[in-house]
């Protein structure tokens, strides 16, 4: 008889397996799905003078209710929040691609070095989160603005030109505030998170699967995308999810390093909550951004489950 | 064009040495493979079977000595450009692929036309009787099954030379054995030249017409299996092939037709002669089997010592009775169980008579 799972287990459901989850299940219950909720009535209710009303309230005997879905209205309307979302997603898109272009070949001579130089190099990938993610964002400001030495550097080699013919600057030698400095900014803090997951799963790959690619003919080169490419789909997917999601919501790096045009959907949230003083409206922004980002991670879990089922 | 002479040597290791950092894994090996030969390269862990195996493959690159198939050099070839095809050990099956696929891997690289790869492939499949398996990915399939994937997948480019690194290790014994006799079945009906690794004797000897025993990076005899086992060239071959009895003795009658040789328990009366002389000290190797046991002394000095049974193992078919001799050498007998039931059958503390005959024996000089 095939003993079942709880057999091994005598331990009540309030100790043992119930414990493990139920506190981390009820931290984010709390702090998570809590606020996410107060946000979501915010984005129905009616904005007062100065306060936002009650979405349900009781005077004269009565019950009244009083949501409203315009903003939702206004949101999939006004071009100025389509456009948000758009270049939102697109910077997110760039970012992603860059710190794939960059992550993955890192990771992957990370993971075939020697055993001691793999932890010297996972140490250099972990160094920066000692120091503030907010400095760290200021310091490239130092680094690319018109006498940094990157900003010079660039110049000096007339890459300038080069990022002008891709429209990612307005005019030579003005690296600050473009669709470039913003970009350089989110792949430097994201990448990180794009090699950490490449570097655990392509560390983990049988290298005699290589050595089986090679006897039956294919090139390295070959080998690299017929074997290594397909069987770390899992990490790349992994490490996208880690860069695209929060890169969607960005606030502070587009605020210190990117520019006019490159306006974020951070952005236009602030704007409505502060500057417009319409917290529903920024509520409602904040709950469509919620529901984008959580239609690909609902993908990403299904892919993860039906890659877990076959690798069973 | 091939002649008789090129068949013999279709593969030729020369003066091979394998150095890793001074310590030599292969240490200066030659050895010529006739085409169509299943050759084992037969020794314990670490007696550098799988390097030499891996430097035909071409995953490791010579010190010294040169490797030539079918009279072409291997040396500086990069294995994806060698014409012959590997088995690996657990098999190294693609896991994002189809079995389909992995079979077809090595045929695409070669740019055939579609309609070649699928009529080789399912020829593949059907070699190795997987024909509906096709779809499935290697997970989904049984240990026995992945090996035959495994199979097809390195004799699907019809390779020159077909390698396996312990073929059959990752399987359990009663599947090994049925294996051993198909996997020889499907080698010889393509009529690939095979050289196989590994440590299990009895598989070497059912699988192979020839076999290598190594130790230390080198070979200690090349033979057929028959050769190996009844007349082995070492103490070390004698020991690692099968069991044996070692008796150590003298050389105290040497004649052209017989030898005899004075050990502590007994004297043996060899009835051939030996490349010696009289009072060198030599080993004398006697296989349990050839061994008989009786209750009554036999006639005549040679060839028979008295002890008593101190256990006895039962296996069936065989009995293995282990007798202490006066010296205080343990003698390890096989007998066949020819009859069901025995009346006087030996028992443990049993005093009897071992003998054997002047043919039995291997005299070792080392």
């Amino acid at each position: 008889m095939q003993p079942t799972r709880h057999s091994r287990t005598s331990l009540p459901w309030w100790r043992g397996r119930g414990l493990v989850i139920g506190v981390p299940f009820a931290w984010l219950l709390l702090f998570f799905l809590a606020p996410f909720l107060i946000v979501a009535k915010y984005s129905i209710s009616e904005m007062g003078d100065v306060r936002v009303e009650d979405l349900v309230t009781y005077a004269n005997g009565a019950v009244k209710l009083a949501a409203k879905v315009t903003n939702y209205a206004t949101v999939f309307t006004d071009s100025l929040y389509f456009n948000a979302y758009l270049a939102s997603l697109k910077y997110a898109l760039c970012t992603t691609l860059c710190c794939l272009l960059i992550g993955y070949p890192f990771a992957y001579f990370m993971a075939r070095a020697r055993a001691s130089v793999q932890a010297l190099l996972l140490m250099l990938v972990m160094l920066p989160f000692w120091t503030s993610f907010l400095l760290r964002v200021y310091a490239w400001k130092g680094l690319l603005d018109e006498g940094g030495w990157v900003a010079r550097a660039i110049v000096g080699l007339h890459l300038d030109k080069a990022l002008l013919a891709m429209g990612l600057i307005e005019a030579p030698g003005q690296l600050m505030h473009t669709t470039f400095s913003l970009l350089v900014g989110m792949t430097y803090t994201y990448l990180p998170f794009m090699i950490l997951p490449l570097y655990a799963n392509l560390s983990k790959m049988d290298l005699r699967l290589l050595e089986a690619a090679s006897d039956l003919g294919a090139t390295p080169w070959v080998a690299f995308w017929r074997v290594t490419v397909p069987m770390s789909i899992a990490g790349i997917v992994a490490g996208s999810m880690l860069v695209f999601i929060p890169c969607v919501g960005e606030y502070v790096t587009p605020e210190l390093l990117g520019g006019p045009q490159t306006l974020m959907i951070g952005r236009v949230i602030w704007d409505e909550n502060f500057s417009n003083n319409d917290p529903p409206m920024a509520s409602t922004i904040a709950v469509v951004l919620v529901l984008l980002i959580v239609v690909p991670l609902a993908l990403f879990n299904r892919y993860q489950a039906r890659v877990e089922e076959a690798g069973k | 064009m091939n002649t008789s002479a090129d068949n013999a040597k279709f593969l030729q290791i020369q003066d091979v040495v394998k150095d890793f950092a001074g310590y030599k894994a292969v240490n200066n090996v030659s050895l010529d493979i006739a085409k169509g030969e299943i050759f084992a390269l037969l020794g314990s862990s670490g007696c550098g079977k799988t390097t030499l195996l891996r430097m035909l493959a071409g995953f490791e690159t010579p010190t010294s000595g040169r490797i030539v198939l079918n009279g072409q050099d291997l040396a500086g070839i990069p294995p994806y450009d060698r014409p012959l095809n590997m088995m690996f050990q657990s098999y190294a099956l693609f896991p994002h692929l189809t079995v389909w696929d992995n079979i077809a891997f090595g045929l695409r690289r070669e740019k055939l036309p579609k309609d070649t790869v699928a009529e080789r492939v399912e020829a593949m499949l059907k070699l190795v009787q997987l024909g509906k398996f096709g779809k499935r990915k290697p997970h989904q399939l049984s240990g026995g099954q992945q090996q035959r994937v495994a199979l097809a997948r390195s004799l699907a480019k019809q390779p020159q030379l077909l390698l396996l690194d312990e073929p059959l290790g990752a399987l359990d014994k009663k599947l090994r054995e049925e294996t051993q006799i198909e996997l020889v079945n499907i080698i010889h009906s393509v009529g690939v030249t095979c050289v196989m690794v590994t440590h299990d004797q009895e598989e070497a000897m059912t699988m192979t017409s020839r076999i290598a025993v190594m130790s230390e990076g080198r070979f200690l005899q090349v033979g057929s299996p028959a050769e190996i086992y009844e007349t082995p060239a070492t103490r070390f071959v004698a020991d690692f092939i099968g069991n044996v009895n070692l008796m150590d003795g003298k050389v105290t009658v040497d004649e052209p037709d017989h030898v005899v040789i004075d050990c502590a328990d007994c004297r043996h009366y060899v009835g051939h002669g030996i490349t010696g002389t009289l009072g060198m000290p030599v080993a004398v190797a006697l296989r349990p089997e050839k061994i008989s046991l009786q209750r009554a002394r036999p006639a005549g000095e040679f060839n028979a010592v008295s002890g008593t049974i101190q256990e006895l193992s039962y296996f069936g078919a065989t009995t293995v009775f282990r007798v202490k001799l006066a010296s205080g050498q343990v003698l390890a007998v096989s007998a066949a169980n020819t009859e069901r039931h025995l009346d006087d059958a030996f028992a443990r503390g049993d005093t009897v008579w071992a003998s054997w005959s002047p043919q039995a024996h291997v005299v070792l000089t080392h």
